[in-house]
């Protein structure tokens, strides 16, 4: 609904829209609460080590259908109480030191990484999906969608290793823990929960736009009638 | 039609009657509430163009409301915390994320701000349509040229409050404008920052501006703007002066009062206009990228230049004309050129009824010269619009020259072009259509 309205207000904007990396569309959506679920328990284990988000409350990982106690135990490593915000675990002056800058706050990355290329998430499921090894770059990874990137391939252990091709085709040299469908699918759940958490109320926003909606489309019933009524004897 | 000659309420003997005599003796409240409302006579033939002034005060009183609620929360500071993200853009998400509804009234805000700017876009566009800046409308025509600068003043430093890279970047680039000025330029430029780069002084002297002077002014401009316009009258699509056919209660023949006859078809306005405004703020509050930068998702990162810094989608037709300007002119650099000529772009609009000779007022009685020019008037300004939000590029620069010099030529080759047109016979009275 989004995608159309906004697609429909800015049709000869968008015409215009210039070309770059091809990114692959993200497969997954926000309304699913078990991709959600699996999300954050990937962005807990190999995100939040180096990188915050530090806008996000895990009391607010309730919303997703897990109870305050199911938060605790499987998503809390570093931090006491469930009101407490999602901080990085590692200090933002050492990882300048270690990684050349600090990586940013992960929060909103998926409102951020839109482009007039496609959305967020899009950006978000191609780059997570393209690391490639490269002997040339400190880490010994590059990226497709974030050309010399400074950031290693941590999810390498799940996808295993790809190496760019003769034919700039990325092939994958040595198979992970994951066969490529199911890393597809973790990196979806992962991108969703990016997507969830850049805006948690997104859906009731919608919910609400409709009941708003439907409220002023009745009160324009109602007032078109009185204006009628006023009216009437004005020629 | 001005206050002051209205009876004053006499009480029916009631607790509420008295109380109201009570008041009516010390306060203007009848004269002025039958002066601008209920015998305040409005031409009976207002088409749709005549629902945007309205709906600019509507924009106006959400602005505000939003505003105070988001000042409560809204902290203007740009040191970092101790999460390494600069305050003002850590407090823009905790009213998203933890203040009850803050993200329905940060979005109303943020929305609001593109929907005045259209808004006021089509009431300007009426005014160029219907002649309504022409005689005895200049003052009203003034203050509202003077209302859309403030409004564009407002906007910018409005903008650099979420501390993104866009808000960060783009102030950067517009202050720094102003040191091409001769002289004074470099110094100003600093005034204007507090600084040498824009910084933590920016940040809150812009948030000084934003939330107090400029909506002050803005304020006084909008009374004094329906005040002048409630001395002459409106005009309407016929151009037709209602008050030069009275009736024997010297009430214009053509005139209804204002209150109820157009408060209740306003209602109408502004409930459509609120059915679009809410399909944008619940269901697109990005506005496609236009309406909140993508890139604004970043904290501002003095270190990280964006490759392409685009000014907000309303300001982008100036922003282009700003960039058509490449050529040095008696030893001052182009880039002064560029923001005489962008200054000068949105100044001009105050000389039109000086520059209007023809003798009708609406387009319905003006021939096809004014029609012609009018649309490719429009023409042009959406094109220097696109252009503005676009990098650099050889066919841009050349297209919006074009353009610019036609949006020139518009205002100032006027006193001739329209003259010069077929014109139809203005009737006496309007017509209802």
């Amino acid at each position: 609904m989004k995608k159309f309205l906004t697609a429909l207000l800015f049709a000869p904007l968008m015409a215009f829209a210039s070309g770059g990396v091809h990114l692959d569309t993200w497969p997954g959506s926000v309304s699913d609460k078990a991709g959600l679920q699996n999300g954050a328990k990937l962005f807990v284990n190999y995100c939040l080590n180096c990188h915050g988000a530090s806008y996000m409350r895990y009391k607010n990982l309730t919303e997703l259908g897990l109870s305050e106690q199911q938060v605790k135990d499987n998503l809390m490593f570093t931090a006491d109480k469930i009101g407490e915000l999602m901080r990085v675990a590692a200090r933002t002056d050492e990882q300048k030191a270690w990684f050349g800058a600090a990586p940013p706050d992960l929060t909103v990355i998926a409102r951020a990484r839109a482009s007039e290329m496609g959305s967020g998430a899009d950006w978000l499921y191609t780059y997570l999906r393209t690391f490639y090894k490269d002997d040339k770059r400190p880490t010994g990874w590059n990226n497709v969608a974030f050309d010399n990137v400074g950031m290693p391939h941590i999810l390498w252990e799940l996808q295993g290793t790809q190496v760019m091709g003769e034919d700039h085709k990325l092939k994958l040299e040595v198979p992970g823990k994951l066969s490529p469908a199911d890393y597809d699918k973790a990196v979806s759940d992962l991108v969703g929960f990016l997507v969830w958490m850049a805006e948690p109320q997104q859906e009731f926003r919608k919910t609400l736009g409709y009941g708003v909606i439907a409220f002023l489309a009745l009160l324009f019933v109602v007032a078109y009638a009185l204006k009628k009524e006023y009216w009437k004897d004005i020629h | 039609m001005a206050a002051g000659n209205f009876e004053k309420y006499k009480s029916d003997g009631s607790l509420g009657g008295n109380l109201l005599e009570w008041v009516d003796a010390r306060f203007p409240a009848t004269s002025m509430w039958k002066g601008h409302l209920s015998e305040y006579y409005a031409p009976k033939n207002f088409n749709f163009w005549y629902f945007f002034g309205s709906l600019a005060l509507l924009v106006l009183v959400i602005q505000i409301v939003t505003g105070i609620f988001l000042v409560m929360h809204y902290k203007p500071d740009a040191a970092l915390n101790a999460n390494g993200v600069p305050v003002a853009f850590a407090s823009v998400e905790y009213i998203m994320r933890d203040v009850p509804g803050g993200w329905l009234i940060r979005y109303m805000h943020s929305t609001g701000a593109s929907a005045f700017f259209i808004v006021v876009y089509l009431h300007i566009f009426r005014g160029l349509l219907y002649g309504s800046y022409r005689k005895p409308r200049e003052l009203t025509w003034l203050f509202g040229v003077g209302i859309f600068l403030c409004l564009m003043g407002e906007a910018f430093f409005g903008y650099l409050l979420p501390w993104g890279q866009m808000s960060f970047w783009g102030a950067q680039v517009i202050v720094n404008l102003f040191s091409a000025i001769p002289l004074v330029g470099q110094d100003l430029s600093i005034i204007i920052r507090g600084d040498f780069v824009v910084g933590d002084a920016t940040l809150n002297r812009f948030f000084a501006f934003h939330v107090i002077a400029f909506p002050l002014v803005l304020l006084g401009l909008v009374a004094a703007h329906v005040l002048a316009l409630h001395e002459t009258g409106s005009n309407n699509p016929d151009g037709v002066e209602i008050k030069a056919n009275k009736d024997e209660n010297g009430i214009p023949r053509d005139g209804i009062p204002f209150h109820p006859y157009y408060t209740v078809k306003d209602i109408v306005g502004v409930v459509v206009f609120l059915i679009v405004f809410s399909a944008v703020m619940f269901f697109a509050p990005e506005g496609g990228g236009y309406f909140l930068e993508y890139n604004n998702f970043f904290p501002a990162d003095p270190l990280k230049t964006p490759p392409h810094i685009a000014p907000v989608w309303y300001f982008t037709p100036y922003y282009s004309v700003l960039r058509a300007m490449v050529w040095n002119f008696f030893g001052l650099e182009a880039k002064f050129w560029g923001v005489v000529g962008m200054g000068a772009s949105v100044v001009i609009f105050a000389f039109l009824p000086w520059l209007d000779r023809s003798p009708v007022k609406s387009i319905r009685y003006r021939g096809p010269i004014y029609k012609t020019m009018l649309t490719i008037f429009v023409i042009c300004f959406f094109i220097l619009g696109y252009l503005g939000t676009q990098p650099p590029s050889f066919w841009g620069e050349k297209i919006s020259q074009v353009c610019t010099l036609f949006y020139f030529g518009f205002f100032l080759a006027m006193p001739w072009w329209s003259r010069m047109d077929k014109f139809k016979a203005v009737p006496d009275r309007v017509t209802m259509k």
